[in-house]
């Protein structure tokens, strides 16, 4: 493969869009657990929710500041890189990303600074108000972003108007049904993506023996939440692949792995594909069920790859393989969350350490999952950027040199590697310091280090914590 | 059609330039904080400056946001035309940004590589005002655009004077930096505050009056408007009457003044520019009309985003710094 400009492109929009996505998975979640936590904290009053909350919004902080700027980035980068995208499809893409910037980011950016340093500035109702609207925030953004990339995938309501691409109906756009389900397939994927954080990080204090309180009340309300999602989530992705069926044959064959029509249609478990003979070299795969999961009949005609013509064919590996990753980490996610919801009868005190394991060692699973997904939907859609309307190696910048797209690469690289290294380690230090722990920074008043509330080492109200992460 | 609807594009372009002169004014001065950060090495001065700009900085870059979506929806063929001229430019500012913004967080969790975090904080921000302000002068110069896309060289926006305007722009932001210095801190960190205000405030007058010069000399085009249209005199005139309130403010200590007066400056030194080339959005190549989306683009951004939610996010932006009124004092930082 040659390094010119739209394979750099490719990669340096991969790159940090993979990354940047990261972040809102987790903070989306985060936003939303944190306004849980204030709003439980007013009206219980109970201690360990506050101290909770301190302690994840350090968390957050960290988060969606790396969040926040990973993402101006892509506001600038379908310009920089992709200007015949922008050009020809800027009428009905960008007022998508206008509608971000105004009910979302200048929501999130206004009040992050509310929720990080007010508390003492305003009133305990105009705090929770604040927390709520980050999380409302957050939805939105995400509301948006799933609109812009479902114009992508399925492209409504437009209307060709001298070369470029005008919007006909706004109302097709933003109620296609296909967004609205692949907005709660991403809302879902990320709470569940936080959801196993915070079970992660209980279920690691358990093994460590320290935060016993805050520990049980991050596994009940992580597993819990999850238990509930999860299912749901199962039920999302199955009408998103419904709509792809639908909608992007090209992804739904590479997807499933048949080459050829079938009737019955097998379900393809895993395979290695022969592209030159249009076959797959070995698979696994269960008879009748391609046919059931598609249409609910065991006997129903399935299309494969070769009914799609050459030249619009997404790549096979990525989308079939990261499609099989997602699944299958949703469904540990489920079997985890169901299992937790079943020892928490006898208290999780007597859960296995074998259980607490699992659930620690699963904090990446959301994580993974959320990124499969995007690459099977955005490798799948592939070779178009816009599906059917525009190809991907016509939307890339027609000036754009190798150096330039090079050098930006080389940038974002070696700039995303310091932080996220950085950034990781020092939510990882977070975490493992636990709510008790003071911040790692001599050399300031002790007032300036003194965090929100009672998350210092100060015994809390019902005096049943245990604040032994300072001393380990 | 209404009324409003046939001016759709023009108001699309004045809220535009609306929000990116809110975002040299707001980021503006956090940028500006960030450059005088690195010419100090005073730990208490450094956490205070920090706090002073912490709370607000990200609302404040969204409105750079704020611009390069609403030029994406409203004038595509412009956004599409100046990111890929400043292709490095841009990149240049991306890891800037990138690098000072999670300066905030990061510095304060190590103690060992803080060093890194601040060089960030500073470096980031001195390259992200000067690629601006060095932007701002190659589009003044002129960008080669063929059939409503660049049709430029990598390295074409480089110029001297493009180069002046990015350190024009650096002695701007640390001006309106300085002067949020005085109105936010206390003691000797407000008067080192005071004491830059007089030499970047020379500065960056001679600057603009030299640049304002040049531009009139060298393109004639320019002059022939500001003679067309000597109503456009208002702006230098409220530069000049802010110049004169500036340096009574700074005589009587007044820490509100320096900050709304050098606001008014900048607000004449965009105007002046803004006027300067209306209706061209890129001078002297696209104008509003010819970059401007279709109208169900504009009406749709127009009637919901503008209409409906623009108030209510000047409404909260406005009670934010409200709640934040006042001096920085360093109980409220939550590290």
């Amino acid at each position: 493969m040659e390094l010119d400009p739209l394979v750099l492109s490719r990669i340096q929009f991969a790159f940090t869009i993979s990354f940047h996505i990261i972040f809102p998975a987790f903070t989306i979640g985060l936003a939303a657990w944190l306004a849980t936590l204030e709003a439980l904290a007013l009206a219980t009053g109970h201690a360990v929710y506050r101290t909770l909350f301190a302690f994840w919004l350090k968390v957050f902080a960290v988060a969606f500041g790396m969040g926040v700027v990973s993402g101006i980035v892509m506001a600038f980068q379908f310009g920089t890189n992709w200007s015949e995208l922008s050009h020809r499809m800027g009428p009905i893409q960008g007022p998508l990303l206008g509608y971000e910037v105004y009910t979302a980011f200048l929501l999130e950016g206004t009040f992050l600074g509310v929720v990080l340093f007010g508390r003492a500035r305003v009133a305990p109702w105009a705090y929770l108000a604040s927390c709520c609207m980050l999380a409302l925030g957050t939805t939105l953004s995400a509301f948006w972003i799933m609109a812009n990339n479902t114009w992508m995938q399925v492209p409504v309501g437009w209307e060709l108007n001298e070369g470029r691409y005008a919007p006909s109906d706004w109302r097709d756009i933003l109620f296609s049904w296909v967004a609205w389900i692949r907005f709660f397939h991403m809302l879902l994927g990320a709470y569940l993506t936080t959801a196993f954080c915070i079970a992660a990080t209980g279920a690691w204090y358990m093994l460590r023996r320290v935060y016993r309180i805050e520990a049980h009340v991050m596994l009940t309300m992580g597993l819990g939440l999850a238990a509930v999602l999860a299912p749901a989530q199962i039920v999302f992705g199955h009408l998103n692949g419904e709509s792809i069926a639908e909608y992007q044959p090209s992804k739904f064959t590479a997807v499933e792995g048949r080459w050829q029509t079938e009737q019955p249609a097998r379900l393809i478990l895993l395979a290695w594909p022969d592209p030159a003979n249009e076959r797959n070299h070995w698979e696994i795969a269960l008879p009748w069920l391609g046919s059931f999961v598609d249409t609910g009949s065991f006997t129903s005609e399935e299309p494969g790859i070769v009914t799609v013509p050459k030249d619009q064919r997404p790549p096979f590996l990525i989308p079939f393989y990261s499609f099989r990753i997602m699944v299958g980490l949703g469904l540990l996610m489920l079997a985890l969350s169901w299992a937790g919801m079943w020892l928490r009868r006898r208290g999780w005190d007597r859960a296995p350490r074998i259980f607490l394991w699992i659930t620690f060692l699963s904090f990446p699973s959301g994580f993974v999952a959320v990124l499969t997904g995007w690459f099977t939907a955005e490798v799948g859609r592939q070779p178009w950027v816009v599906f059917g309307l525009l190809r991907t190696a016509d939307a890339v910048t027609p000036t754009l040199t190798t150096g330039e797209a090079l050098t930006s690469l080389v940038a974002f690289v070696a700039v995303y590697t310091l932080i996220f290294s950085a950034g990781t380690f020092y939510i990882y230090r977070l975490l493992h310091g636990g709510p008790a722990a003071e911040p790692p920074t001599p050399g300031r008043g002790a007032t300036a280090f003194r965090p929100l509330s009672a998350s210092g080492p100060a015994p809390s109200a019902d005096g049943r914590r245990r604040t032994t992460g300072a001393a380990e | 059609m209404s009324a409003v609807d046939a001016h759709l594009p023009q108001l699309w372009a004045m809220i535009i330039a609306f929000a990116a002169l809110l975002y040299v004014m707001l980021d503006g001065f956090d940028l500006g904080v960030g450059i005088l950060f690195g010419t100090t090495d005073d730990e208490d001065f450094r956490r205070t400056m920090m706090n002073a700009v912490a709370p607000v900085w990200d609302g404040n870059e969204t409105w750079l946001i704020f611009v390069g979506a609403n030029l994406y929806g409203g004038f595509p063929i412009v956004y599409s035309i100046l990111l890929p001229a400043f292709y490095l430019p841009v990149t240049v500012l991306l890891v800037a940004l990138i690098l000072r913004g999670v300066a905030f967080e990061f510095r304060y969790k190590t103690q060992r590589f803080r060093w890194v975090w601040d060089w960030g904080f500073f470096l980031g921000s001195l390259a992200a005002a000067f690629v601006q302000g060095a932007a701002v002068g190659a589009i003044v110069d002129g960008i080669p655009v063929a059939d409503g896309r660049f049709a430029g060289t990598p390295f074409g926006w480089v110029s001297a004077f493009a180069l002046a305007c990015g350190v024009g722009l650096v002695m701007g932001y640390m001006l309106i930096g300085a002067a949020w210095l005085v109105l936010k801190t206390e003691g000797p960190l407000r008067d080192w505050a005071y004491n830059r205000i007089l030499p970047l405030g020379a500065g960056l007058l001679l600057f603009l009056v030299v640049a304002f010069g040049y531009a009139l000399t060298e393109d004639l085009r320019v002059m022939h408007r500001w003679l067309e249209r000597p109503w456009l005199l208002t702006f230098p005139l409220i530069g000049g009457v802010a110049t004169l309130g500036l340096l009574a403010g700074l005589r009587r200590r007044a820490d509100w003044v320096p900050f709304t007066a050098i606001a008014c400056i900048f607000l004449a030194a965009f105007g002046t520019m803004a006027g300067s080339f209306w209706p061209y959005m890129i001078p002297f190549s696209v104008t509003i009309d010819e970059a401007a989306s279709p109208l169900a683009s504009l009406s749709f951004l127009f009637w919901g985003a503008g209409v409906v939610v623009m108030p209510i996010v000047l409404a909260y932006t406005v009670a934010v710094y409200w709640v934040f009124r006042g001096k920085v004092s360093d109980d409220a930082a939550y590290h």
